[in-house]
């Protein structure tokens, strides 16, 4: 079993695990970080940017100041931004059989894969994770496309050139592999290659394995992934919260017994805690819109934002702002909000509910229907006539580097009564400000990122653990013995993050300790299958006839044809030979087999070592020692200067060349044993 | 017992034993054995039983009924009990061998009605009252009810096994003091046959080795040496010691409760107190040999203890203090800050605790936090109270709690990891931070109190309720900061914390959490209370947007928030911090003045309390003379008297007469007596302003709500009406004006009650409707004469006895309580004929 992993960011998964000769991609997430280094895309033309001087190299050289250019002492590119896709060349992707997808963040590199490296597997994903997916790549392609950049820069990408940057551009990685936004032909083709499944429906993969989606928590259709074998079972834990937002509760009950857990997606901010991130953004949006400042909201179209609409809708009474505008715009705005309301069997039980009454189960309806919320696929047209200040405002994109809040980012930026409130998580909100610099608005960094925390992660480890007691099939079956569970993991989760490296609590902690990757990184898994399932005809199974070896156990030798097909193994009764014409008439068909005169009898049974010291010395061997050793123990013969290594599953009788004496003591050995 | 009574008892007796009849209520049972224990104690019981056969009768017949309900049985036993105790009835009953078919093992141990446990705890009960001669010890002895008592200890009823294990203690002491004339040794045949029995079961129970049966034995030795401090006791002790002793030598220690609660019952004992009393020996042994949770209740009672020898305090308070000195040594506190123990800390078992689990540490910790904030106020008999250390060693605790420290041990690694957003201990931590504002600390530990309260007060992750003790200590501090700065002025370091402070108040009374924002005003007005008039804080406070916030949530949707709002306004006001005047007219102001929109809180908010904080804000104006208020107070009470009239909440009509009030004595003047020195004005000046006052009162209409509050059906409506008339009676009365004109007042002087006032009142009201309209316009609707008519009228001194009786003092009389009985008793019966 091994495990590629094809992209670094620990919430934007995106993994190969080869298991039972099937590969499967978990995952495929779209590192968007890369776009922090280009410059914003105006919707309207922006004096300022486009006047910001370029970039000259510490001797004077100008030949890069068309492509870079400097904003209060940070260096951007002036291109069409370009994503870091995952790793291309670590495994073959056309031999890629399915793509689990476990929620709409975790899907956007879908059409580079899917369109690009000669795929023909199937991607299987929650139909709501498709239709917010689709909105969210919909809304990535309308805000890049409909502001044409005429320049294309790439000399900076030379690898000789890039050393001379400033950081980060320096440091970025394999900028050689970025790639601009995909076109919505791509995005179209990618999506007709998904087949919806439902929570807990099981979709078996070549008859070798077994996928499940379960309800992860953390988004509408979000799920984590069972993926098993008759006796083995992985579970891909991916963006899965505990907290009562409103997705379906999070199924962790489906997740025990499991022998590897792949556990990726946990908040990128462990130490706030959502609950008061809620409370400093409903404070922060009324102390300034009491002052007359407008909040901008940098934000992704569906997700935390149906939350936060909720919390205002009780909020904005109790702080007096019944009479103020709420906007949200982005291309998909309206789809988004009327989705939401219509997953109905994707929500909480509360939500679930409410449809019944019937009502909507999300409280923006009624935001909508009052006036307070108003949503505009862009700023231009209707917008523009109905804006009203002060005002709070919802829109894309959270890297500010291109969409509608670009332009909400020039326009209040200069007024320290505005200000801007950052609630996703996925961007450093520093790194976003860097090309608005100087900056008066006020900047408040309050990010809501539901997915689980290191204490809820260790809990949840706890949980999975508990029960796995499962019987220990060698020996005995009422002896149950616990299978340790490997928890693998991206790096970042092993130790604690760089900026407050004493917080030993925000790090994995689990028994044994998980094993991590990092990007281009092949881990072979620790784990070893040890059985597979064979099924036994019934005729063969009935001519079988098992001997009680002791109370319970009853054993039986089998010979038989093994036939394999499809992942599918059967024992067959063995083909009958051509029967000489001499042959005298069988009882039994197990007497068919032509060498089964040939084998020895199986032995059963262990050796009492006390008794066989005692009988050796019956049979007139004087100076018996015995020594304890890990696995068993050693007779020793000192006189005869013989060995008699006793193990659990094995008897050695080691001596010089005394085949008579060995006999012997095989058959002092062999008193002790049964046969059959 | 009276002869109605006596004749109202047989049909009572005759209901009880009749299994047909059901009382349903049985705190009628409970009620008649009260009156029977009453009547017994006030006359003899002897004759009680000789008179009323029927309560004989009634024992009988309960004994012999094999089939009793068991309510029945619970009391019968008890009322056995009861005369039991007196010891010629005692006789008497014995005579017919009552007591025996009751309380013998004969009697209802025998029967499965004693599977009810309120037939045990009626038994018990029985005997316990039983127990008052030496007559009745003897009977228990004879009969093996003591035996009995010893295994209701472990009765499944927690209610039955600690009577029983009282009742062990009562008849110990009870056999005791009847032989305290005789000398004592700890040999057997010294003592008396029942406390030998006693004694035996307990010293059986100590050495049993299973945990039910020592902690039974301790309890009955807890309790007997908290309530018995006869010199006896001593020498149980002495026979107890060696016992208790070996059980602290058990490996591993059992009943460790219940251990700590026999040496500290004992060290409160006189008899236990000198200090030559081996018991400090034992405890010095306990603190050693308890783990370190189990030993800090110990450490906190012996500190609490009045004389006790000095090396066990020294030793007491070095347990208590030693998981905090862990705590800073986990921390690895730079050099500089001095330890919490002299001696090197080497106690891994205080360490295992803290790291074993969060529970374990959270338990521990706000254990020794709560149990450190007790002894605070007593700091000063503690000759080493390490103010200092235990502040660095609690702001160690909430910077681990918030994730701030950076300790340099793997120990304070692990515990940092632990206690990261951990609310109890923050609260705790929090609580013993603000009580720790009562002492000398240097200025860089202020610097570091002011820094982690800001942290905790900043801080999203602060819970509401951490948030509320985090409020609540920046307040201790800042009071206590402003105590020790010599000008009249707050200081640098004050004004600095200030200038931090209201950008968060601001936030938190933002937040979408009501009870942040309850806490938040709760903050403010408190803070204002004290320091509304140093200019350093008004200028902080007035250059923020808190006022206007604070005013925003009077329309508050949650009224809790709504009622704070009320009172920080209120306070805000008083002390002209507020923005707008609350003049009491302004209706033509652009904005609504704060008068008005409290009066309108008044009247419609549909929640009690932010009406309640209004009237009490009002009554604190006038009580205070605030400013705006005193320009009009006549328009100001009339106005707000009018709302108030109309409240539904008895509180804040009790409220609004308390408005009245402070309004009467300051237009009257106090009581009389209270100021004897005064000078005194001629008495004709005095009673021409009383007549113009009065005048003005009525003009009011004060008196109507008065009045009308008299009748009131809230009890504490009317009897704070009541004593409000008496005052303004007593008054009167000094200047002689209740002496009356004509005959006819005379006639009914005092004798009223409310339903001739009410009949006045409305008369009043007709009278005032027939009135040419600007008379009524004019609310002149009653004359002086009408109120000192009423106030001679109304025998106010028997209705504030009246009003002084619970409710149901009518109701209470032995005879409607038998008389109820049989009424239940007749409507069950009518109920069943309707059946058919």
């Amino acid at each position: 079993m091994k495990l590629y992993s094809l992209s670094g960011h620990p919430t934007l998964p995106c993994n190969v695990l080869k298991f039972k000769s099937t590969t499967i991609m978990l995952d495929c997430g779209l590192d968007m970080t890369s776009t922090l280094n280009f410059l914003p895309l105006p919707l309207v033309q922006s004096p300022r940017l486009s006047n910001l001087p370029g970039w000259a190299l510490k001797d004077g050289n100008t030949f890069l100041d068309k492509e870079l250019k400097e904003c209060s002492g940070h260096v951007f590119v002036d291109s069409v931004p370009e994503f870091c896709l995952p790793e291309t060349e670590l495994i073959d992707l056309s031999t890629v059989d399915v793509i689990l997808i476990s929620n709409y963040h975790c899907m956007m590199a879908l059409p580079y894969i899917t369109e690009h490296t000669g795929f023909t597997g199937t991607v299987y994903a929650t139909e709501p994770t498709v239709q917010i997916g689709r909105l969210l790549m919909e809304e990535l392609v309308n805000f890049i496309e409909r502001v044409p950049k005429a320049q294309s820069a790439s000399l900076w990408k030379n690898k000789e050139v890039q050393r001379l940057l400033p950081a980060p551009l320096k440091d970025a990685v394999e900028v050689s592999t970025w790639r601009r936004c995909y076109t919505m032909q791509e995005v179209n083709s990618a999506l007709s290659k998904i087949q919806l499944v439902g929570y807990s429906q099981k979709i078996e993969l070549f008859g070798a394995v077994q996928v499940t989606p379960l309800s992860s928590g953390y988004a509408l259709g979000s799920s984590n992934w069972i993926i098993q074998s008759h006796y083995e079972k992985v579970s891909y834990v991916s963006g899965s919260s505990l907290l009562t937002t409103h997705p379906q509760p999070m199924d962790q009950t489906s997740l025990k017994n499991s022998d590897v857990l792949i556990l990726t997606g946990l908040t990128q901010i462990p130490t706030a805690n959502p609950d008061g991130m809620v409370g400093e953004f409903c404070s922060n949006l009324a102390l300034t819109v009491r002052n007359g400042g407008n909040v901008l909201i940098p934000c992704y179209p569906s997700g935390v934002i149906y939350d936060l609409l909720e919390c205002l809708y009780q909020y904005i009474d109790s702080a007096g702002l019944s009479n103020v505008p709420f906007y949200f715009i982005s291309p998909v705005a309206n789809s988004s909000l009327e989705f939401a309301q219509i997953f109905a069997e994707w929500l909480c039980h509360n939500k679930q509910t409410k449809v019944y009454l019937p009502e909507p189960p999300f409280p923006h309806a009624e935001l909508i229907q009052t006036n307070k919320l108003k949503h505009y696929p862009s700023i231009h047209g209707d917008f523009s006539n109905e804006f009203k200040q002060p005002c709070v405002v919802f829109t894309g994109h959270p890297s500010l580097r291109f969409g509608d809040v670009v332009h909400f980012m020039e326009l209040w930026g200069k007024s320290s009564l505005n200000t801007v409130i950052f609630t996703e998580p996925d961007f450093s909100y520093l790194d976003a400000l860097a090309p608005y610099q100087p900056l008066a608005m006020k900047c408040i960094y309050c990010p809501i990122d539901t997915r689980l925390n290191f204490i809820q992660v260790s809990k949840l480890l706890k949980e999975v653990q508990m029960r796995k007691l499962r019987p220990e099939r060698r020996r005995d079956s009422h002896k149950v013995a616990q299978v340790p569970l490997h928890v693998v993991c991206p790096e970042q989760y092993t130790q604690p993050p760089p900026a407050q490296a004493h917080r030993m609590d925000l790090v994995i902690d689990c028994q044994p300790p998980a094993m991590s990757y990092r990007r281009a990184e092949v881990l072979a898994l620790p784990f070893k299958r040890r059985y597979e399932k064979i099924e036994i005809m019934p005729e063969l199974a009935d001519s079988l006839v098992p001997l009680e070896i002791k109370p319970g156990i009853s054993l039986a030798t089998v010979s038989a044809v093994l036939h394999t097909k499809d992942n599918k193994h059967v024992l067959q009764s063995p083909p009958r030979p051509i029967q000489p014409p001499a042959s005298k008439k069988r009882k039994r068909v197990s007497d068919d087999i032509p060498d089964c005169k040939l084998l020895k009898p199986l032995l059963s049974g262990s050796i009492p070592v006390d008794q066989f010291v005692q009988t050796l010395e019956k049979h007139g061997f004087s100076d018996v020692k015995v020594e304890d050793t890990a696995k068993g123990h050693i007779v020793l013969l000192q006189e005869a200067e013989t060995l008699i290594q006793i193990e659990e599953d094995s008897t050695h009788i080691i001596c010089d060349n005394d085949e008579m004496l060995r006999v012997r003591l095989r058959d002092l050995v062999l008193k002790f044993l049964q046969k059959f | 017992m009276d002869i109605e009574c006596s004749r109202l008892l047989p049909s009572v007796c005759a209901v009880l034993v009749d299994p047909k009849q059901f009382v349903a209520d049985d705190t009628c049972l409970e009620k008649l054995l009260d009156w029977f224990k009453t009547v017994t104690e006030a006359e003899s019981s002897l004759l009680v039983l000789q008179e009323n056969p029927c309560l004989t009768e009634l024992l009988f017949h309960v004994v012999k009924l094999q089939d009793v309900n068991s309510n029945i049985l619970s009391f019968t036993l008890r009322l056995a009990g009861i005369f039991a105790a007196h010891e010629n009835s005692f006789q008497y009953l014995q005579q017919g061998e009552v007591l025996l078919s009751l309380f013998s093992e004969a009697g209802p141990l025998s029967r499965p009605a004693w599977e009810d446990p309120s037939v045990r705890s009626g038994w018990i009960q029985g005997v316990g009252s039983m127990v008052q001669h030496e007559r009745a010890v003897q009977f228990l002895c004879d009969c093996g009810a003591i035996d009995v008592i010893f295994s209701l200890q472990g009765d499944p009823s927690l209610f039955v096994a600690s009577t029983a294990s009282q009742l062990l203690v009562h008849i110990l002491g009870f056999t005791m003091h009847s032989r305290r004339a005789v000398p004592l040794t700890t040999q057997d045949c010294d003592w008396p046959v029942c406390a030998r029995m006693i004694v035996g079961h307990i010293e059986e129970s100590l050495r049993s080795g299973t945990v039910p049966q020592i902690t039974q034995a301790l309890n009955v030795l807890t309790t007997l040496f908290g309530r018995c401090h006869e010199s006896w006791t001593e020498v149980l002790w002495m026979r107890m010691n060696p016992f208790v002793g070996s059980l602290l030598e058990k490996e591993p220690l059992l009943a460790a409760h219940s251990l700590v609660d026999l040496f500290l019952s004992m060290a409160r004992s006189p008899v236990f107190s000198h200090l030559e009393c081996d018991l400090w020996i034992l405890s010095t042994r306990a603190l050693n040999r308890l783990s370190p949770t189990q030993s800090g209740p110990l450490a906190l009672g012996i500190l609490n203890l009045k004389d006790c020898p000095q090396t066990l305090r020294t030793k007491a308070f070095n347990i208590l203090l030693q998981p905090l000195a862990c705590v800073l040594q986990a921390a690895s506190q730079p050099t500089g800050s001095p330890g919490l123990l002299d001696e090197s800390l080497n106690d891994s078992v205080i360490t295992d605790i803290l790291l074993s689990s969060k529970s374990s540490c959270a338990g521990l910790l706000c254990q020794t936090l709560a149990h450190l904030e007790e002894l605070q106020p007593m700091s000063h008999l503690l000759i080493d109270w390490p103010h200092v250390p235990l502040l660095s060693a609690v702001m160690t605790i909430l910077r681990f709690c918030s994730g701030l420290a950076t300790p340099a041990s793997s120990v304070g690694d692990r515990l940092c990891g632990i206690l990261i957003g951990c609310f109890r201990v923050q609260r705790s931590a929090l609580d013993f931070l603000g009580t720790l504002s009562q002492g000398p600390s240097p200025s860089e530990l202020i610097r570091g109190v002011v820094e982690i309260l800001l942290v905790y007060l900043k801080s999203p992750d602060s819970s509401p309720t951490v948030l509320k003790k985090a409020f609540q200590a920046t307040l201790k501090w800042l009071l206590s900061l402003s105590k020790t700065s010599t000008s009249s002025d707050l200081c640098p370091q004050t004004q600095h914390f200030l200038r931090d402070l209201f950008p968060i108040l601001q936030k938190r009374l933002c937040s979408p959490c009501w009870e942040v924002r309850d806490s938040a005003l709760e903050f403010l007005t408190q803070l204002t209370k004290h320091w509304g008039g140093r200019a350093g804080f008004r200028q902080a406070l007035l250059s923020s947007e808190v006022p206007e916030l604070a005013e925003d949530l009077l329309r508050d949707p949650e009224s809790y928030v709504r009622a704070s709002a009320v009172t920080a306004m209120g306070q805000l006001s008083s002390r002209g911090l507020c923005s707008n005047p609350i003049g009491t007219g302004s209706k033509n102001d652009e904005k609504k003045s704060l008068f008005l929109e409290l009066l309108e809180i008044l009247s419609t908010d549909s929640e009690g309390f932010p009406r309640r904080a209004v009237i009490q804000v009002f009554t604190e104006w006038l009580r205070e003379g605030h400013t705006d208020v005193s320009k009009d107070k006549e328009q100001f009470v009339t106005k707000v008297l009018q709302v108030v009239s109309c409240d539904l909440d008895w509180e804040v009509r009790v409220q609004g007469l308390e408005l009245a009030l402070v309004f009467l004595v300051q237009t009257l003047g106090q009581h009389e007596t209270e100021c004897p020195y005064a000078v005194e004005m001629s008495s004709v000046t005095q009673s021409t302003q009383l007549t113009e006052s009065l005048q003005m009162l009525c003009h009011m209409k004060l008196f109507d709500f008065i009045f009308s509050a008299l009748c009131d059906c809230d009890r504490p409506v009317a009897r704070k009406s009541c004593d409000i008339l008496l005052y303004l009676k007593a008054k009167l009365a000094h200047h002689g004006s209740l002496q009356g004109s004509g005959e006819a007042c005379t006639e009914s002087l005092g004798t009223q009650n409310t339903a001739w006032l009410e009949t006045t009142l409305r008369k009043w009201k007709a009278r005032d409707q027939g009135q040419p309209s600007e008379v009524a316009d004019r609310g002149d609707c009653q004359e002086p004469d009408d109120v000192l008519e009423v106030l001679r009228s109304v025998d106010l001194e028997g209705l504030r006895g009246t009003l002084a009786k619970s409710s149901d003092h009518i109701e209470k009389s032995p005879q409607s309580l038998l008389q109820d009985m049989l009424a239940t008793v007749g409507i069950l019966e009518e109920n069943e004929a309707d059946c058919y």
